[in-house]
């Protein structure tokens, strides 16, 4: 991942995939990360065809329509529905969601 | 009353207002109908029995008391992506398994309120990442009308219970063609509407800027009752809009005559456009004309670059979007963490199925520092560009026609790769990343005898008069009410 933002002629590596796979929150072994480095290279070859559209003083389009986000009263309309909703969670106490201890005993 | 499954929703409104048969023999129907059939089709993830057989005796009771409204007491089933208060909703994922909502979706909610039943929750492709049902968690949907061929996807459950005859209508969503396409593998009439003209709150979200729902039925006037119970303004989605709702079917007999249906250049003159599809989209373009069309060649320049567009913003999309599932709140937890980090990869990796873990990779990368200009960002004024496209059409003419897709189902296991997989969506994608509504309809067969979709295109809001449009033409034509061999089956 090595190229700047200009040069997007891109070949992804198995460790650039670890790497993308690290931001990603995701985690592979070696055989599934080639697999993938080969189909992103394939997909990422398809989206090389943007880059020969000229898109000079073109505004980016995020949505179909470029509305405001509505506002409302600053008041609170939800009832509390923590127990509910922690009803599906994997482990919670006492209202918490638990976790594997963070900080390591010493 | 063995042949229920074979009236039109208008018929099913009629039949309970006039108690020829009731919700609950009705639903009870269609419950057996599943038990027995379904093992060959695979559409149902959950058949919700006693939930559905409750709604019907409460249907029937405001039957009773001269309290219904035009669907109360019809059943329906809901594509296993909108959340579904005390019922498991997968969105076709390991990750989902065990999630059962505590809450409903807006079109769930909507559905309720309108007394439809509620049959059951139907197969997709994970998250909606797909365009053959091939990618869920819960096994491949066989398309009814050849069981060794895909429905469509990512709402090939929807399409297949209804072609099947499991279900007299559908609830799907449509990121990329997930509606349509389905519909067109599957012989069958669905709509997408304009982006905002039904609530996202509750859907589980793929992308969100491209995400819509929209009904899967056997014909237009049944996706107008649908799309009629389901649209409208919720305070829940801030990109829902506010606009007032309007009665389809009231709608649906608005003449033809004086409309004029612009045909893209582009759309013809692909090389992966299949010969068959070609001859059947070309004869209802005819029919259409005899009907009072007037058919103009148009240009969208653009079409080509929708493809490569759409995968990179829908997948930066669903990268962030997909980062909520954690192993925390809900869903998927791998066993035994060793430490929090290891609870965040393990769980996402062994929840998630490749195709979504391909789109996450995608995402993540062109979102990342150093690709976001070039990528991202430049993806989105391609997307302007698609916009202005089909703006500048539709100052020229009304609708758009072409095909829904370049081919009828394919075989199981016939599409390994993804971008192959991908490059059957060059027809439907484009529609997504400008938020226009867009109809398919059964328009015919190729020469194996499986169903040809057209694709409609209007501009925004047009929901009413596309679905006028097909209704006219299916009042001249007998496409849409061809039957697979497995829904002629009497229960």
């Amino acid at each position: 991942m090595s190229a700047s933002s200009s040069n997007t002629t891109a070949t992804l590596s198995a460790e650039d995939i670890g790497k993308i796979a690290n931001l990603s929150q995701l985690a592979f072994n070696a055989n599934q990360a080639a697999e993938y480095a080969q189909s992103l290279n394939k997909i990422l070859g398809l989206m090389q065809d943007l880059q020969s559209i000229d898109t000079t003083g073109i505004e980016p389009l995020k949505s179909p329509f470029d509305n405001p986000q509505p506002l409302r009263a600053d008041v609170v309309t939800e009832p509390n529905l923590r127990d509910a909703y922690q009803a599906v969670a994997p482990a919670t106490q006492d209202g918490l969601y638990l976790v594997p201890r963070v900080i390591e005993s010493e | 009353m063995t042949d229920l499954h074979h009236l039109s929703i208008r018929e099913l409104g009629d039949g309970l207002s006039s108690k020829r048969f009731s919700s609950v023999e009705l639903t009870q129907h269609y419950l057996n109908r599943i038990q027995r059939l379904d093992t060959s089709i695979n559409s149902y993830v959950t058949v919700t029995n006693e939930l559905a057989l409750a709604q019907a005796a409460a249907a029937d009771a405001a039957i009773a008391a001269g309290q219904a409204g035009a669907l109360t007491g019809i059943p329906l089933a809901h594509k296993d992506i909108f959340c579904t208060k005390g019922v498991k909703t997968t969105a076709g994922s390991k990750m989902l398994d065990n999630f059962i909502s505590p809450y409903n979706a807006t079109v769930v909610e909507k559905a309720l309120t309108a007394g439809l039943v509620t049959l059951g929750k139907v197969n997709m492709d994970e998250f909606a990442m797909g365009s053959s049902n091939e990618n869920s968690y819960y096994g491949a949907t066989k398309n009814p009308w050849a069981l060794d061929r895909v429905p469509g996807g990512s709402s090939g459950g929807s399409a297949a219970a209804v072609a099947a005859d499991l279900a007299p209508f559908s609830t799907g969503t449509d990121t990329g063609g997930s509606i349509r396409q389905p519909a067109s593998f599957c012989g069958l009439t669905g709509i997408k509407p304009t982006y905002g003209r039904v609530s996202r709150f509750g859907m589980i979200a793929y992308a969100s800027s491209f995400d819509q729902a929209g009904p899967i039925a056997r014909s237009a006037e049944d996706c107008a009752y649908l799309l009629g119970a389901i649209a409208g303004h919720d305070a829940k989605d801030s990109t829902s809009v506010n606009r007032a709702t309007e009665d389809y079917v009231a709608q649906l007999n608005q003449p033809l005559a004086g409309t004029r249906i612009g045909i893209p250049r582009q759309y013809f003159n692909m090389a992966g456009l299949d010969a068959d599809v070609k001859t059947s989209i070309a004869a209802a373009l005819k029919q259409l004309e005899q009907l009072g069309a007037t058919l103009v060649e148009i240009d969208l320049s653009t079409t080509d670059a929708a493809i490569p567009a759409y995968y990179l913003l829908a997948s930066a999309e669903a990268s962030s979007n997909l980062s909520r599932y954690d192993g925390v709140r809900y869903g998927y937890r791998c066993e035994n963490p060793a430490n929090l980090t290891d609870l965040y990869l393990r769980s996402r990796s062994e929840g998630f199925g490749s195709e979504v873990q391909r789109r996450i990779l995608i995402g993540t990368y062109a979102l990342s520092a150093g690709y976001y200009d070039a990528y991202y960002v430049k993806a989105q004024k391609v997307r302007r560009l698609i916009q202005n496209d089909f703006l500048k059409a539709f100052e020229q003419v009304d609708f758009i026609a072409g095909p829904t897709a370049p081919t009828t189902a394919y075989k199981i296991g016939e599409k390994q790769d993804p971008v192959a997989m991908y490059l059957g969506d060059i027809y439907t994608i484009a529609v997504n990343l400008a938020g226009l509504p867009a109809i398919s309809a059964p328009v015919g067969f190729d020469t194996a005898g499986l169903p040809v979709g057209l694709q409609l295109i209007g501009n925004y809001w047009s929901e009413a008069r596309l679905l006028s449009i097909v209704h006219q033409y299916q009042q001249h034509t007998d496409w849409h009410t061809q039957r697979a061999a497995v829904a002629k089956e009497g229960v």
